[in-house]
């Protein structure tokens, strides 16, 4: 079994309810997240519209940060997850550094790495991740890749030419795919970031695990 | 190329969590302008005491001292940047053999024992077990110098850092930082060859570290976007900008102006300003080197 995540970008909303969903669930601490929505708006006025695009951890197959972790903290589950263990990490944020989507962070609680395990502790349980029950319209899709009869495979099969990776050019072999995405929406470097990056604050840079 | 869609679509990223900040701080910096110095001081001893044994051989007390009191240091920067310290231990119990910390992590220990016994023989004044102990050490060394560059190019999507170019300029750094340190330190010890045979190796390592960095700064953005991305943070103004050139100029333009001079006029006072700009330049370039792929929006 080999899990993996889908999201449709054109049935994606924007609603941030997989955002909060996963916040409750994993209680993750303020000013971080394991899964948010980012906002881009393209085009010139009145010619204009937003793209919404959930982001989180792409258990790659090839996953740098497993790979530079001096510790084995994170580590591969037998279901294709990208686990972390908390206990073990010595909070050398060598993976935050070798994460090329961004996906982890240090957890200003612990003082430990953290990110999007899939909800491990819920697959575990036979049950879904957090975000595919909170989302609306089943834009979220998880499932086994390795089983054709799954969701996730069928997805893959009907929508082939548009399934996408982010930077497949990294050789980190996601398992996480979208589906109606562009580079706008994928490449971080294709969108202006001006300063605060939001249209309700005024935050610049967040502070990593509360201290430095 | 990421700046033609900008161009195109006028995408702005209107609702997102904020840019994490710097993640590997100055203390990071400290770490490897330490071990810069640490090993380079070896990698000189080892080449003073093959060209000049009378002189050099007065040194090898000083410079086992130095070295570990800086690969000391290495090591109490390395540790005060960890988020969770007191599991440092979990390294050498839960090692994973990919990670170029904990391979870098044993090799680091082992130098750092090597050196202890470098200076407990040099104390003892058992010059023959010196030797053969600091021709493995100097060996050691090597692999100590360069697991940092290891480390920055296993950050996939931090593009400036690549091994190859990474690797080259952390040699010449622990080249430079160590002939500087020499140079300070040998005062009366040496004589005037083995200062000018030392001035040499600074120069060049100055010389070919500069032609690195200027090759990546011209030519590094035509090959990928994220360096393209990342050059801008030093080519667009700002306090990288300005630390880059002086660090260019503190480290290499001025001391290789420096040597020059010293040479022509004969002057240790020159030579001796040259290796003190370039250990306080290092800190800069490197420091620059370091924080500008870390701005580089990743997701």
């Amino acid at each position: 079994m080999q899990l993996g995540f889908l999201v449709d970008l054109h049935l994606c909303m924007g609603c941030k309810g997989c955002e909060v969903a996963c916040k409750v669930e994993n209680e993750v601490p303020l000013s971080t997240w394991r899964l948010r929505v980012k906002y881009v708006d393209v085009g010139t006025f009145p010619e204009t519209r937003r793209t919404f695009t959930p982001l989180r951890c792409n258990h790659c197959e090839n996953a740098p940060c497993e790979r530079i972790c001096p510790v084995s903290a994170l580590h591969y589950l037998e279901n294709g997850i990208v686990n972390i263990d908390k206990e073990r990490c010595i909070g050398c944020a060598g993976c935050v550094m070798a994460c090329p989507y961004g996906a982890i962070y240090i957890d200003p609680q612990t003082q430990t790495a953290d990110k999007c395990t899939f909800c491990a502790h819920r697959v575990a349980s036979s049950m879904m991740p957090a975000c595919v029950v909170a989302c609306p319209v089943q834009a979220n899709i998880f499932g086994d890749l390795e089983d054709p009869t799954s969701n996730i495979s069928k997805y893959i099969q009907i929508h082939q030419g548009g399934v996408q990776v982010r930077k497949p050019e990294k050789g980190t072999n996601p398992h996480h795919f979208y589906v109606g995405g562009g580079n706008v929406t994928l490449n971080p470097l294709a969108s202006h970031r001006t300063h605060g990056h939001s249209l309700f604050n005024n935050i610049t840079t967040l502070p990593i695990g509360g201290h430095h | 190329m990421a700046h033609e869609i900008l161009a195109a679509t006028n995408a702005v990223v209107t609702l997102d969590a904020a840019i994490p900040g710097i993640v590997w701080p100055w203390l990071v910096t400290v770490n490897m302008w330490a071990k810069s110095i640490g090993t380079g001081v070896i990698f000189m001893l080892f080449m003073l005491l093959r060209m000049y044994p009378e002189q050099a051989g007065k040194l090898r007390l000083p410079t086992a001292i130095v070295a570990f009191v800086f690969i000391n240091i290495f090591l109490l920067f390395t540790l005060a940047d960890l988020h969770q310290p007191f599991r440092m231990w979990h390294i050498f119990v839960y090692s994973n053999w990919t990670s170029a910390i904990a391979i870098g992590s044993f090799m680091a220990s082992t130098f750092l024992g090597l050196l202890t016994f470098l200076g407990y023989m040099a104390y003892k004044k058992d010059y023959a077990m010196f030797d053969k102990v600091l021709l493995w050490t100097t060996i050691l060394a090597i692999p100590v110098t360069l697991y940092t560059a290891g480390l920055m190019a296993q950050c996939t999507a931090r593009e400036l850092w690549q091994m190859p170019t990474e690797s080259a300029q952390m040699i010449l750094a622990a080249l430079l930082s160590g002939s500087a340190f020499m140079i300070l330190m040998g005062g009366s010890t040496l004589n005037d060859k083995a200062k000018n045979t030392l001035g040499v190796v600074l120069g060049l390592s100055a010389l070919m570290a500069f032609i690195i960095y200027m090759s990546e700064y011209i030519f590094g953005p035509m090959k990928a976007e994220e360096v393209a991305a990342t050059i801008d943070y030093v080519k667009s103004g700002g306090q990288y900008s300005v630390m880059f050139w002086i660090g260019q100029w503190m480290t290499y333009i001025l001391p290789m102006l420096f040597i020059v001079l010293s040479r022509t006029s004969k002057s240790e006072s020159i030579l001796k300003l040259a290796a003190i700009l370039a250990l306080v330049g290092l800190a800069i370039v490197k420091h620059v080197w370091l924080m500008i792929p870390q701005l580089l929006p990743m997701s």
